[in-house]
């Protein structure tokens, strides 16, 4: 599945009320780390295809969530369990290194 | 089984592949990021042939032209490369690969301040790149430290959006080229600092202020909600320090004129190098690059 795009107005039902975790990727045009991490971000959708959903927020075009989120700096991902933030990285990961974490988040499901 | 393996998809590890897929030696290219520290250049005007490019643009050009030409590239991170009897396996969470010949073009990963509070805030007010995080400090109070190219490019940056920019450093004079120097001190946003050094980052949630090591207007603290550091970067040598790769002095990959190592086989590009002068630019990266690919190609034919 690919990922699924966010915005201010679908992020409440697409991410604080889904079932499953969901990882969220804040982005922007301009920032070349972000624009790096974006294949990462959509091989790990395919992966984890109905165990975690994998989504991405554009914080250019979305501002309020991203304000709302205190978004200081990207690229950052954080992972949503039941509506809270469980995980977050900040910076350039390693494909390895997200998967760890989701893992855990997962098998703890 | 390959040629040659290139660790790094930087401007230095790229060209490597350009040169080596065009001497029709079977390459593959590892890297955690595209473009390296490149594609966070704001702008680039000394690229020739480009008068004004993004450092992404110009990195995804270069990584076009990587995948015209057939080169294979992994986006993913080694987590070791061992010697064998004869040549190398570089091995990464999932998979192993192994050539008789290695490109290092790890580059350099940024120079924290190392002071409390930094690890704490960062992404949280405190941050190391400006082009990606400048937006989110509008209308706010920011200081810069670092007085090179990049410590004067992020001042300009953020004086465009921020309400005040206070560039920080610790020399009596910045090291940033005259023109950079010039267009700071042109604009009406951006205070400078000489001479001093950040001790500590405080706040609550995110950044409100940090404490320097003398006094400015009176006070050591300065009331501040972002902190950008941009005071230069180390070489990324993990993985060379397991081939048993000689360094510099600096720390920096000790290379010959030919871009070749201590070890056998073990050649290195780019900004992790000693070489160039240890000028960081992307054209003497590609350089590099270029002449490694040939050492290579000349080594393999022996």
């Amino acid at each position: 599945m690919p990922e699924t795009i966010l915005n201010d107005s679908n992020f409440e039902k697409e991410v604080l009320e889904s079932k499953i975790p969901v990882l969220v990727d804040f982005w922007a045009s301009w920032c070349g780390p972000c624009q790096m991490m974006s294949p990462i971000i959509s091989e790990l959708a395919e992966e984890y295809n109905g165990k975690t959903k994998v989504a991405k927020l554009n914080v250019e075009e979305n501002p309020t969530t991203a304000t709302q989120y205190g978004i200081m700096s990207i690229p950052n991902i954080k992972i949503f369990k039941d509506g809270k933030v469980v995980d977050e990285f900040i910076g350039v990961q390693s494909k390895e290194a997200i998967k760890e974490h989701l893992d855990k988040i997962i098998t703890k499901h | 089984m390959y040629d040659l393996i290139i660790i790094g998809a930087g401007p230095a590890g790229i060209t490597a592949g350009i040169y080596a897929t065009r001497y029709q030696l079977k390459t593959l290219i590892v890297g955690k990021l595209l473009g390296g520290v490149a594609s966070e250049a704001f702008k680039v005007e000394n690229y020739p042939g480009f008068k004004a490019i993004s450092g992404t643009s110009l990195m995804n050009k270069f990584s076009e032209q990587l995948k015209y030409l057939g080169a294979h590239l992994q986006q993913k991170d080694i987590e070791k490369i061992e010697k064998m009897k004869q040549g190398f396996k570089v091995l990464t969470g999932d998979k192993e690969y192994e050539a008789p010949a290695i490109i290092i073009a790890t580059g350099t990963k940024v120079r924290k301040l190392n002071v409390p509070g930094e690890t704490e805030f960062t992404g949280k007010g405190v941050s190391y790149c400006a082009t990606c995080d400048a937006t989110f400090f509008k209308d706010k109070i920011v200081a810069i430290v670092g007085g090179g190219d990049a410590g004067a490019t992020a001042s300009l940056q953020l004086a465009d959006l921020a309400k005040k920019v206070y560039w920080l450093y610790r020399e009596q004079k910045p090291a940033a080229m005259p023109s950079w120097q010039e267009q700071v001190r042109k604009n009406p946003k951006v205070e400078e600092i000489n001479k001093t050094n950040v001790k500590k980052i405080k706040g609550n949630v995110s950044v409100e202020k940090i404490i320097l090591d003398r006094d400015y207007n009176g006070k050591k603290e300065l009331m501040v909600q972002g902190l950008f550091v941009q005071i230069g970067a180390v070489p990324s040598v993990d993985l060379a320090k397991d081939l048993r790769v000689k360094l510099n002095e600096y720390g920096y990959i000790k290379v010959d004129e030919a871009q070749k190592t201590n070890t056998d086989g073990v050649y290195a590009a780019g900004d992790v190098t000693s070489a160039s002068n240890r000028f960081k630019q992307i054209i003497t990266a590609c350089s590099e690059g270029a002449i490694a690919a040939h050492s290579v190609y000349e080594y393999l034919k022996k």
